[in-house]
């Protein structure tokens, strides 16, 4: 790698676009919305105005944001942002698994087949999901066949964190099976030799080594979760709102775009939170070789 | 003669797709030996070794292991320990942890854990480094942790599986004498399971020699490389000089042969031949003379030296035959005067040995 | 606690155990029923209910047929192409630049161009939408003609897409043998000759698929387009939003098929192309 000062035409023809780009279209946005967020609707005229803003009048939006409901709303939603989580983590592990140990030349097959419906538009796949959970969807039906229903799903908590789950499980599978495919097998080998039972070899050697994916996956399942305000609003009722839903409602029915800048930006922290826990443990466990 | 440690009774290993990995395999290992399986890769020895360890199961065919068929016992539930090729060292567990993994998983008192890994470390001479990280070790240190680790348990069978092959050339024949001394110091059977004939020859009270899933020969070292009853053993086994012949007649063990370019001479073998037969003779059992030698029931031809490779102690001299087949002769460079014998390229010289130094190979 | 070994099969031979095979059967159907779902009611003969009438390929005309569909198709079209031809490039600038370049600051810069990845989309989304209208670009750009009021639109998607692209390049750049650089200038080409002639063929397979990338991301984000979209502007997943939201006629189903069979052949090209790569390494 060279210093940019070697080259400072090259460097400056490449970085300037992207910067530029990065820098008017992300963060100055960002900048903005940090500043909304501490503003309020101006008054004109005795009357609150639709559009004017008065900046920097406090923290009056962050006082708001403390209330019992938008408290419970966060919580809720990081509840069941960690329930699909879980869930992705107990469903795609084992799938990850079983497709790292398939003969070679179905793997890749196994992988597209896991991954493609991530492609497919995300508000596709919730009309999907809807249409086949509905009171007449093609589950009732084959409920019906059988004699039960039909069950009411549109609506429900579960019917959202399916939908959570459903959409992000691929998010999941693809960084566990790049590590458990890297994972050397002669480690579980040597340790069902050593007498370790299968159960013990996956607790103590192929769980601490497979860490690294589980953390990913996590992170990449547990975010999107956190922001998602679709899924909650097409498959969950007007009871199971998530932050998203909130934050969505200030910028239309409500019409209050400082509050909800407000609402972003600690939705915005709450990532970066996450994602500054997971580079500290990846640090402290490169620290710890 | 005491009961073999590990008895393998016709065992097959398909797999799916239809191919044969091991092919109706039997072979005693006796107590306290040091065998090794050798044989080019693919042979189906590491299959052999990771049946016996339990890490892969039979298609058909019993294994015993201390007189009880363990062929489908799973392998954590068998006395038998492995050192694998890549070590596969934990690498989240330093080095102690390492070896007291084994004894911990199996429920054994936590006092005796410690005094038995602080004894295994000892063994392998690692007390020093019982809190390193793997990643912080060299490839000859994770391989004695790697021993350490497989000891402690107390199998009854230790199995190595080319445990000396990603190590460098010095320390490869450090860890060979380690190796032996170990197997002697612990009285435990080793299996080896090596595609290097050096490492095999000279570790191993017996091997037993693979080609295509099954055992082409068993022997000791010597036996093997003076009386290779195949011409796949001599060819694996050291370098060997391979001359087609025509039987001319055979009485008893007596046999007169018609061997191309050497002409006809007089063998002995045990074997019934048939109309052809491979001779062949061993690089070091041969001799360069300027001219014919005078002895009589020498087996000679004349020849043109083609090649001389020099490597210090001895060197390779490749020398044609009148029919053109190349003839690989050994040469102890026991004179300090530099030229060996005055042999140089393109000059003639005769090439001679005694017909009992000779093999007759039926197959 | 497992007992016996079966015969022919190891201990770890796990593709081999049914209960994985189950699960992974199971996983998949219940990833693809839905789709499937939609996918066979594109050929719903009746117009609503959820019912099965009969096959027809009536809806596919109809969905053309009908303007809003068709406008939202066309638009969303153009915002993916001009996405990807923007986003492709200033991207791919960014990787070489960040490959090749050591500078101040330089994993701040990192982090700063991994954000758009990280952060939720709803923040993303929200800011822009501020930033649009606090600047009065919205109000500039809704008032020109196609496709230029689409603008707003694009240039948010370049934001999200771009930085995926300087990814995918950037991890095709790690594998680049820097004395072919060195010979090519020691046979007498310069800086820039050796840049088109050396280094682009070379970055190609991920310049493909990142641009491949940028397009399906593009043509299925709903989140940011919702946000930084003006009034009288339709995308085509807005269009749905808004179509599901006051009940669903089955034209929608077979606009959707067309978009699902976009975006998996872009997908599976995009696949095809990393492919080798992943074998070499």
């Amino acid at each position: 790698m060279e210093d940019w000062k070697s080259n400072s035409r090259a460097f400056w023809t490449l970085a300037t676009p992207a910067t530029l780009w990065l820098l008017a279209f992300f963060l100055i946005p960002l900048a903005y919305l940090l500043a909304l967020s501490f503003s309020s609707k101006a008054l004109v005229n005795g009357e609150v105005s639709i559009n004017d803003y008065d900046y920097f009048t406090g923290v009056a939006n962050y006082i708001r944001a403390i209330n019992p409901d938008i408290i419970s709303i966060f919580l809720r939603t990081l509840w069941w942002s960690a329930l699909a989580t879980l869930a992705c983590l107990l469903i795609g592990y084992p799938i990850a698994f079983s497709i790292c140990f398939m003969p070679e030349r179905w793997r890749p097959l196994a992988l597209l087949l896991i991954v493609l419906p991530f492609w497919i538009n995300l508000l596709i796949r919730t009309y999907a999901l809807k249409t086949v959970m509905g009171a007449r969807g093609v589950v009732n039906s084959a409920l019906g066949l059988v004699g039960i229903g039909p069950v009411e799903m549109i609506g429900t908590t579960g019917a959202v964190i399916f939908g959570l789950v459903y959409v992000f499980l691929p998010f999941m599978i693809l960084p566990l099976y790049s590590t458990i495919e890297r994972l050397d097998k002669s480690y579980l080998e040597a340790s069902l030799d050593l007498g370790a039972s299968q159960f013990q070899t996956f607790w103590k050697v192929t769980l601490p080594l497979t860490m690294p994916g589980i953390i990913t996956g996590v992170i990449l399942v547990f975010i999107p979760c956190l922001g998602m305000f679709l899924i909650s609003d097409e498959l969950g009722g007007t009871t199971s709102w998530m932050i998203g839903n909130v934050i969505q409602a200030q910028f239309g029915a409500s019409n209050d775009w400082p509050f909800g800048s407000a609402l972003s930006f600690a939705l915005m922290l709450l990532t970066i939170i996450v994602l500054v826990m997971q580079w500290y443990y990846q640090n402290r466990s490169k620290g710890a070789h | 003669m005491p009961d073999p440690i590990v008895s393998v009774r016709n065992v097959s290993r398909r797999y799916p797709g239809g191919v044969t990995a091991v092919d109706n395999v039997s072979v005693d290992i006796m107590p306290n030996e040091f065998f090794a399986l050798l044989g080019p890769s693919g042979c189906g020895k590491t299959t052999l070794l990771r049946m016996i360890s339990g890490l892969d199961a039979p298609s058909e065919g019993h294994i015993y292991i201390g007189g009880e068929d363990m062929a489908l016992t799973p392998p954590n539930k068998r006395p038998t320990n492995m050192v694998f090729q890549s070590y596969a060292v934990f690498p989240h567990m330093t080095v102690s942890e390492n070896v007291a993994y084994g004894l911990k998983v199996t429920g054994v008192p936590a006092d005796e854990t410690k005094r038995r890994v602080a004894e295994a470390l000892e063994q392998v001479k690692l007390t020093h480094l019982a809190d390193r990280k793997p990643d912080q070790m060299s490839g000859g240190q994770r391989q004695r942790v790697a021993l350490a680790r497989a000891l402690v348990k107390r199998p009854k069978v230790l199995l190595l599986d080319e445990p000396l092959s990603a190590l460098d050339a010095k320390l490869r024949d450090d860890m060979r004498l380690e190796l032996t001394r170990l197997q002697q110091e612990v009285g435990i059977t080793f299996i080896i399971v090596t595609h290097d004939q050096d490492e095999a020859l000279s570790m191993a009270t017996r091997i037993a020699v693979m080609e295509k899933g099954s055992i082409r020969q068993l022997a000791t070292p010597e036996e093997l490389y003076e009386h290779p009853t195949s011409r796949f053993v001599a060819d694996f086994i050291g370098k060997v000089n391979l001359f087609d012949a025509d039987v001319v007649s055979q009485k008893g063990k007596a046999v007169i042969c018609n061997a191309k370019g050497l002409g006809k001479m007089n063998l002995t073998t045990d074997r019934t031949c048939g109309k052809q037969v491979t001779i062949a003779v061993r690089p070091e059992k041969l001799k360069l003379s300027k001219t014919a030698p005078k002895a009589e029931g020498l087996i000679k031809a004349e020849a043109k030296v083609r090649d001389v490779a020099y490597y210090g102690d001895w060197s390779e001299v490749v020398v044609e035959l009148a029919n053109g087949q190349m003839v690989s002769v050994n040469v102890q460079n026991d004179k300090r005067d530099g030229s060996i014998l005055g042999i140089n390229r393109g000059e003639k010289t005769f090439v001679s040995w005694n017909p009992a130094d000779s093999l007759v190979l039926t197959e | 606690m497992s007992g016996q070994l079966k015969p022919g099969q190891g201990p770890l031979e796990y593709g081999r155990r049914r209960w994985l095979q189950s699960l992974f059967a199971v996983t998949l159907m219940v990833l693809y029923l839905p789709i499937a779902v939609l996918v066979a009611f594109s050929f719903n003969e009746q117009n609503r209910g959820g019912v099965w009438k009969g096959f027809t390929f009536e809806n596919y005309p109809k969905a053309w047929a009908n303007q809003s569909i068709y406008d939202a198709m066309v638009n969303s079209l153009t915002i993916a192409v001009i996405t990807t031809l923007f986003a492709t490039v200033i991207g791919t600038m960014v990787a070489v630049m960040m490959w090749r370049f050591r500078f101040p600051l330089k994993p701040a810069y990192e982090a700063a161009m991994g954000l758009p990845i990280v952060i939720p989309e709803i923040c993303m989304g929200v800011a822009l939408l501020l930033f649009f209208n606090g600047t009065g670009l919205m109000g500039f750009f809704s008032n020109l003609v196609w496709p230029f009021n689409l603008a707003t639109i694009i240039i948010a998607h370049i934001a999200f897409c771009f930085p995926f692209v300087a990814i995918v390049v950037r991890s095709r750049l790690v594998g680049f043998n820097k004395q072919l650089e060195e010979a090519s200038r020691d046979l007498g080409a310069n800086e820039w000759q050796t840049f088109w002639q050396v280094l682009v063929p070379y970055m190609k397979p991920g310049i493909i698929s990142g641009a491949l990338l940028a397009f399906t991301l593009s043509l299925d984000d709903f989140v940011i387009t919702f946000f930084t979209s003006g009034p009288e502007t339709v995308t085509f997943p807005v269009k749905i939003y808004s179509m599901v939201k006051t009940g669903v006629k089955y034209e929608v189903n077979a606009a959707s098929t067309i978009l699902i069979v976009i975006t998996i052949l872009a997908t599976v090209l995009a696949m095809k192309l990393q492919a080798p790569e992943k074998s070499g390494h």
